[in-house]
């Protein structure tokens, strides 16, 4: 008989931390069946955030770096740049990657780094318990907007990757989400494009997933899911952006 | 500008400590405009590429500092440059470094302060530099060049002290060191850069197990264990590293202690009193960090009525060093101006007929 699924080789056989119906277990998964299937394993250095993701490494069986607060793309820039042989990536979620790190970002994409780039958006910070992110949506309730984000006072949700999408240098960007099966399927081709643009040289790629945080949501898993789908996607539209 | 006879070029104490750094085999610069370094920025964007390595300006200090700690990281020497509230800005940085253990360079060519301050040559942040910095309990190594000549050699010493103890290690300068021009002698310092093996280097996870670079322990007790692996490190450089030069001590009846640039006006005074057949001695300590207290526990051991002077340019930072050393067992005065003041000669000697 064939063996159709295993366990991947990139995937240490640990258990979680991450909270009932996260989507961070769910993408460490895809990143490391990507590597696997693109048979890059041994060649990966990724760089792994501040927040929920810091511990990546403990999950993924390859080399790893950690950052500083949203400085991933710092530190992923000059080691792309000194090992353009290795196949660098980082993990960020949004409060790393659109609020403290956005300039890391920006210059990062502008400069046209040939690296990828992960984005998982659950428009909340979760490890530091819940308080509104760059791209908490309008009317959202979280530790610090009690009442809802009002946009007279915290702005409108930031949409990093239509920003980096006006880049030139900036050449895939994609948001995708994990709120059910046919999307998960979705989100790993769009992260086997990444992986595969910066094989071929061809620049600068960014997947942003949107990616459910029911702890901090305030809902099950499966209200969260379906959260995703409903508010999440009509702030965020999926689909190609460049 | 070469003179062929002596192999001296006339360079300025920024460009000097950029081609020592290459000499020395570091490989990657991020830096970001400040004055008074510009000039050893603008080398490394020059001579970087032709050494084979890898140069980029950075969007900020803090970038900078961040794409230095990947470099490293990664196995390769890296450095990064700047001045006083450049530096603060690397603070971050520089306490993940410390953390990750990993080994790399940093200067600071000082200028005024605090804030914007301005960009005349001062001593101020020597506090920021030997006292930590950034958050946690850490050290650097930091060593203070006083000429263009000892700028180019210290960047060797640097980059192995740094992958020795694979530590953080800051050459503090200030802006008139780096803007100095004065004769080097590069060729004949120059030598292969040592080679240091890097098992915890990632470089892709071919044949072995897979590598971390990282700072977070958040299991119970493992960050304390962790941290007492750092203490007993820095006691070890604190043993082994502690370097100064010294000139007319054996006889002084008074010490001066001023490093850098200061040291050499200081310098001066002491051939002046000398001159005058005063018993005047200088001690200038060239690690910062760990601060060479042996040499002054030896002379207070061997002389109860010695006396020092500590010099600065800065209002009494480096003299809670000496007078930590001395333990109470001498008596110690200070002298300090900053924010573009520098103290003078002048200024040295009278401070001097006052004490003794």
């Amino acid at each position: 008989m064939d063996k159709i699924y295993s366990h991947p080789k990139s995937l240490r056989n640990v258990s979680t931390h991450y909270c009932a119906g996260c989507g961070h277990s769910m993408l460490h998964k895809l990143v490391a069946q990507v590597i696997d299937e693109l048979d890059i394993r041994e060649k990966i250095i990724a760089v792994a955030p501040v927040g929920c993701a810091v511990v990546a490494y403990d999950y993924w069986d390859f080399d790893c770096s950690e950052s500083a607060h949203g400085r991933a793309m710092a530190v992923a820039t000059a080691i792309k740049r000194l090992r353009p042989e290795n196949i660098v990536f980082t993990y960020q979620g949004d409060g790393d990657l659109a609020a403290i790190g956005t300039a890391e970002t920006l210059h990062a994409a502008n400069r046209g780094e040939n690296i990828t780039v992960i984005f998982v958006n659950n428009a909340i910070y979760g490890m530091t318990g819940g308080q509104m992110a760059p791209t908490t949506l309008t009317g959202q309730k979280t530790a610090t907007t009690i009442n809802g984000r009002d946009p007279q006072s915290e702005g409108y949700p930031l949409k990093i990757s239509e920003i980096l999408a006006t880049l030139k240098a900036v050449k895939y960007v994609e948001r995708v989400a994990v709120h059910d099966a046919a999307h998960i399927i979705k989100t790993k081709s769009a992260i086997k494009e990444a992986f595969l643009n910066q094989i071929n040289g061809v620049g600068f790629s960014l997947v942003e997933v949107l990616s459910p945080c029911p702890t901090y949501w305030g809902m099950p898993p499966v209200k969260a899911a379906a959260w995703v789908k409903d508010e999440m996607t009509k702030e965020f539209p999926l689909g190609r952006l460049k | 500008m070469e003179d062929k006879n002596n192999n001296k070029i006339l360079i300025s104490g920024n460009e000097a400590i950029a081609q020592g750094a290459i000499d020395a085999g570091c490989r990657f610069y991020a830096g970001y405009p400040i004055t008074p370094q510009n000039e050893l920025t603008a080398y490394m964007s020059e001579h970087m590429k032709q050494a084979g390595g890898v140069f980029i300006q950075a969007e900020s200090e803090i970038s900078a500092i961040s794409m230095v700690y990947g470099a490293s990281g990664c196995g390769f020497r890296a450095m990064t440059s700047s001045s006083s509230p450049g530096v603060s800005l690397k603070q971050e940085g520089i306490s993940y470094i410390a953390a990750a253990q990993l080994p790399a360079v940093i200067v600071n060519m000082m200028r005024g302060g605090p804030g914007l301050g301005n960009i005349a040559p001062a001593q101020s942040d020597y506090f920021q530099a030997t006292k930590g910095g950034g958050h946690g309990d850490f050290h650097c190594l930091v060593l203070a060049p006083s000429n263009v000549q000892e700028a180019y050699d210290l960047m060797s010493d640097a980059f192995d002290l740094a992958d020795k103890y694979r530590n953080p290690v800051i050459i503090l300068g200030d802006g008139m060191l780096g803007q100095v021009m004065e004769p080097l002698e590069a060729k004949s310092e120059k030598r292969k850069a040592k080679k240091f093996k890097k098992p915890w280097a990632l470089t892709g996870c071919k044949g072995r197990p897979a590598n971390v670079v990282k700072s977070f322990y958040m299991a119970d007790g493992a960050l304390e264990k962790f941290n007492l692996i750092l203490q007993k490190k820095y006691r070890s450089m604190r043993q082994k590293e502690q370097r100064c030069a010294v000139s007319f001590i054996s006889d002084a009846k008074l010490i001066i202690v001023a490093y850098g640039s200061m040291a050499r006006i200081a310098e001066g005074a002491v051939n002046t009193l000398r001159e005058q057949g005063k018993k005047v001695g200088l001690i200038r300590p060239v690690t910062l960090w760990p601060f060479p207290e042996k040499i002054f526990k030896q002379l207070t051991l061997k002389n109860k009525r010695l006396k020092f002077l500590a010099v600065e340019m800065s209002y009494g930072q480096m003299v809670e060093d000496v007078r930590l050393s001395v333990s109470g067992k001498a008596s110690v005065e200070f002298l300090g101006r900053a924010g573009g003041g520098i103290p003078t000669e002048e200024e040295i000697i009278k401070k001097i007929k006052k004490i003794c």
